[in-house]
């Protein structure tokens, strides 16, 4: 019953099993060195079970019954009912030796070949069924049968992949080097030289298209897994869906299929989870109960594109726009002027989606923001399209990889620039009288491209270079960042050209404008511009663009010092932020149950009263327009310290970032640390300590002022010195501060601190010198020093730690300090 | 910073500061190269230099430590540091030779340094005829918190 197989089919088999089987040699080898090695014989058996599974799929009866009896009797093994003997291990063996033989066969004619294997099988169940004894086993057959080793395992090999990702650098390199020898030649007129460098040009060519090959894999490796998801999502949303798949054999390069992975899952889960109807809702709307998604992948013009289709109930528009408006993402007036094709992508906006579980701020689910900026960042681009109640297709552009991309040569104040051909519309050259094109509305310089105003920006003053352009020719670049266009004039144009993108040191991490460098025929270094980087910037493109970039930088940041921050409105304060290891909970209340009671707001909560105090008037005393209460529902983040909680009302919650804070400045007013740039737009940071001071100062005043919950924090960044301090204070610790290793150890006498916090860069020498000095103080020498946490998430467990110590230390407590945090200083000393 | 063996120090020279960096982070010593300017970046960083194909930062070290611009007419020369993120280019004034020192003669910093040059320098070796800062590499090339950017024209 061999069934025509597809040729690759076959191949895929052949290939893996013979891999596998080559393995299992030497494991079962192995294995008879050390028969009580429980792990080495779990792989034996799974590899046994791979194959049985395999073939009994692909319809090889032969080799599954020879694969069950071995793993009937590894089974017995694995369970221990049996020892390895050595006997055991040749049965073992010569079912391997079998089933590489049919597998020889099968390849040969895709045949398994006659039924001879009788004698093995007996030989194996006589091993299941008997004591080890009874066994007989002729030695091995003569292994020259097998020496004519499968040709497909051969015609294949492995490969690292770091050593294609070298390969793939090389190129780049002999890229380059092309690149300038071409640049050269074209200055000398030689033939023979000429002649030379062509011939290198068209073999590097050649060899960079052919490495980039060996990188390819099919689209089918990311889709494999989602026949699986669309069964357990519909499962558990009650649904019917059934997934179709065309053009799995879609070949993009290996770092790309990575990079679409996760959005690709997230679509085809939005499908079965928004998309889709319950069949009951289907048939009501005559519609089969069965949904049906169905991928589609496929190249056109360099690219690749995927789509994701799903015939469910389609987008409704004006709900996205009521969505939109109400989550004040566009303006009122936006709205009537936006098509639909438009106002569908304004579910792509960060905080559309997100924005409704931001209040639960545990499980704030990936949004279709997160969708777009990981497929604008491999230089795709994401599109909508739908109709109400026949469906959804959300078409993604990919390019076919990334190492090499061609760009094109700008000049700007004598330097040259390259921008990625991806996010380039068309150029425009306006020369003579017309050069006074751009006009300005509101001092926005635009410019009227077939009508339509163009936004435009001037590279020059966005870098802040000098402009060497004549004045009477206008170049301007029209470029496509996100779902908008906007026009950079440059000073002149040069050409395009092939580049290979290298990253910039960690010393220019910070710059958004440039999305890296390359090296240019000539030898030397030129920008790369980054798009979007450039249009935030400008201010061509709008602060929600700025939310949506600042959402993946903090996924490509790494290392650095990222805060989970809390951004949130507040009267005139447009862009607050708040460590979001402080904040307790995010709520809304009805405008109706919040009450005055004696000057205050109040709300019931949970069965207590919650204390609510409106933000802007702590920031603002002196202004009388109190914002936060006139909306309905009032937004509250909630503050707590165990017993007590304290609602701040603010205006709006915008969204919750992980980033690291850039740049500091201390900006003096009551209840603000100081500024930062958080998502590329200045940002105050909230004096949680002072706000609460003000709106309720019998939290901070009953405090115990026992020594023992004394804290002393050495840290020599007086910003990072407010937010711990904060955290601290809110877990209910008093704080004395030093910069130094000296101020802190002076300060240590008479504070009466019963447990120092130290950063691990404490000025002059570091913690371990501090910790030193600490120790050769006898009245300092017990006190625990811990070294300050640069993570979040590494703070919070370091807060609880220090709650244990404080415990510890003043004996206030039965429980004595945990072993975890004494464990970690222990490691420290 | 205890210094147990002698140490070998590829020194040199920023305005008048003699300073000297252990041996075995220097990757290579490089005459002035073209650079790339960097707008917006950090006034640290100087530029971008083409080092056999890798892509290379220049920090000028006058700009780390607060001192005066060097003149127009006198070129840098470039100290390749290795890091662990490939290696960076420091741009001094003039590069000395390699020495080898005794840790009779290492003391720390002293208190008088300019805030500016303490926080890269581990310490101090007494010479002949002139003192030699021993710079800390690492502390050297972490310029995030220096973010005084290039001014930009708008904006």
């Amino acid at each position: 019953m061999i069934l025509v197989l597809e040729q690759d089919v076959l191949r895929e088999f052949l290939l893996e099993s013979t891999e596998n089987l080559n393995r299992l040699d030497s494991e079962i080898i192995e294995l008879e060195q050390r028969p009580a090695d429980k792990e080495l014989l779990a792989s034996v058996f799974r590899t046994i079970h791979t194959i049985k599974g395999t073939c009994g799929f692909l319809g090889f009866p032969l080799l599954e019954r020879i694969a069950h009896q071995a793993e009937s009797l590894l089974s017995l093994l694995r369970s221990g009912e049996r020892r390895l003997t050595p006997r055991l291990v040749a049965v073992i063996l010569e079912c391997v030796d079998a089933i590489r033989k049919i597998l020889a066969k099968l390849e040969a004619s895709q045949q398994e070949g006659p039924d001879e294997y009788g004698a093995i099988l007996e030989r194996l169940a006589a091993a299941i069924e008997d004591p080890e004894d009874s066994l007989d086993v002729p030695p091995p057959a003569a292994p020259a049968e097998l020496e004519k080793s499968s040709a497909v395992s051969e015609s294949a090999i492995r490969v690292d992949v770091g050593l294609l990702d070298k390969l793939m650098n090389l190129v780049g390199e002999l890229v380059l080097a092309r690149n300038q020898v071409l640049q050269f030649t074209t200055q000398k007129e030689d033939s023979k030289l000429n002649a030379t460098a062509q011939r290198l040009n068209l073999i590097t060519t050649e060899l960079q298209e052919n490495v980039m090959k060996t990188r390819m894999q099919p689209i089918g490796v990311v889709w494999n897994k989602l026949p699986r998801l669309v069964r357990d999502t519909a499962q558990a949303c009650g649904k019917l869906v059934r997934l179709d798949m065309d053009g799995a054999g879609t070949e993009l390069d290996k770092t790309i299929i990575e990079a679409i992975k996760d959005p690709l899952t997230h679509l085809v889960r939005n499908c079965c989870d928004h998309g889709i109807e319950t069949a009951e809702d289907r048939v009501r709307a005559g519609k089969a109960p069965h949904g049906l998604i169905s991928l589609k992948a496929y190249h056109e013009g360099g690219q690749v594109n995927i789509e994701v289709a799903d015939d469910g109930a389609g987008v409704d528009v004006a709900q996205v726009k009521a969505k939109a408006l109400e989550k004040g993402l566009i303006r009122p007036e936006q709205v009537e002027r936006m098509s639909d094709h438009e106002a569908m992508h304004l579910m792509f906006l960060p905080g559309f989606s997100t924005a409704r579980t931001v209040t639960n701020v545990s499980g704030r689910g990936v949004g279709l923001d997160v969708v777009r900026c990981n497929i604008e960042r491999i230089g795709g681009v994401v599109d909508v399209t739908s109709t109400k109640d026949k469906g959804t297709l959300i078409r993604l552009k990919i390019p076919l990889t990334l190492a090499i991309i061609p760009g094109l040569v700008v000049v700007s104040g004598g330097e040259r620039f390259l921008i990625p051909q991806a996010s380039l519309l068309e150029l425009i050259r306006i020369e003579g009288d017309s050069a006074g094109k751009i006009e300005r509305v509101h001092g926005t310089p635009v410019y009227r491209r077939r009508g339509r105003l163009l936004p435009v920006a001037f590279l020059n003053q966005v870098l802040g270079l000098e402009s060497a352009a004549q004045e009477d020719v206008v170049n301007i670049v029209v470029l496509q960042a996100e779902d908008r266009q906007f026009g950079l004039v440059v000073d002149g144009i040069r050409d395009t050209q092939e580049i290979v993108v290298k990253p910039m040191g960690k010393q220019l991490k910070g710059l958004t404008v440039y999305s890296g460098a390359t090296i240019m025929g000539d030898g030397r270094v030129a920008l790369i511009l980054d798009v979007l980087g450039i249009g935030q910037r400008s201010g061509v493109l709008a602060n929600r663009d700025a939310q949506a970039h600042s959402g993946t930088q903090a996924v490509a940041a790494t290392g650095s010092e990222n805060q989970r921050m809390l951004l949130f409105r507040a009267g005139s304060f447009s862009r607050l932020a708040v460590p979001l290891s402080l904040v307790a909970r995010l709520e809304e209340f009805p405008q109706a149950i919040v009450e005055r009671a004696g000057g205050r707001y109040v709300v019931q909560y949970r069965g207590g009263i919650l204390t609510m105090v409106s933000l802007a008037s702590v920031l603002e005393p002196e202004s009388s327009a109190d914002t936060a209460i006139t909306h309905d529902p009032i937004q509250a983040i909630v503050f707590a310290d165990g017993q007590r909680s304290l609602g701040i009302m603010v205006d709006q919650i915008v969204d919750i970032v992980d980033e690291s804070v850039t740049v500091r400045q201390s900006t003096g007013r009551l209840g603000l640390l100081g500024s930062a740039v958080v998502g590329k737009l200045v940002t105050d940071f909230l004096d949680v300590r002072a706000v609460v001071q003000s709106a309720a100062p019998e939290w901070l005043d009953d405090e115990p002022g026992k020594s023992a919950s004394v804290v002393m924090l050495a840290e020599p960044s007086s910003f990072l010195r407010g937010i711990v301090r904060g955290e601290l204070e809110m877990a209910g610790h008093r704080v004395v501060e030093a910069a130094t290793a000296e101020e802190a150890l002076n300060r240590m006498e008479g504070c009466g601190a019963g447990v120092v916090l130290a950063a691990s860069h404490l000025p002059p020498d570091g913690f371990s010198a501090f910790q030193e000095a600490m120790r050769r103080q006898p009245s300092l020498t017990d006190i625990p020093v811990v070294e300050l946490a640069q993570s979040p998430h590494g703070r919070e467990s370091m807060l609880a730690s220090i709650g244990h110590l404080v415990a510890a230390v003043s004996g206030e407590t039965a429980e004595p300090a945990r072993p975890v945090a004494a464990g970690s200083l222990e490691d420290r000393a | 910073m205890s210094v147990a063996q002698t140490t070998q120090y590829a020194t040199f020279v920023v305005e008048d500061l003699f300073f000297g960096i252990d041996v075995l982070r220097v990757q290579e010593v490089l005459r002035y190269q073209e650079m790339t300017r960097i707008p917006l970046a950090p006034m640290v960083a100087e530029g971008l230099i083409n080092l056999r194909g890798q892509i290379v930062t220049a920090l000028d070290m006058r700009r780390r430590l607060g001192l005066a611009p060097r003149g127009v007419d006198r070129l840098p020369m470039n100290l390749v540091v290795r890091t662990e993120e490939g290696p960076v280019s420091l741009l001094v004034d003039e590069i000395g030779d390699v020495l080898q020192l005794e840790p009779a003669d290492f003391e720390s910093a002293p208190d008088n340094l300019t805030p500016a040059a303490r926080e890269l320098v581990h310490g101090v070796y007494k010479l002949k005829d002139r003192l030699l800062l021993v710079l800390d590499p690492d502390q050297t090339l972490e310029v995030n918190e220096f973010l005084e950017a290039r001014p930009a024209g708008s904006n």
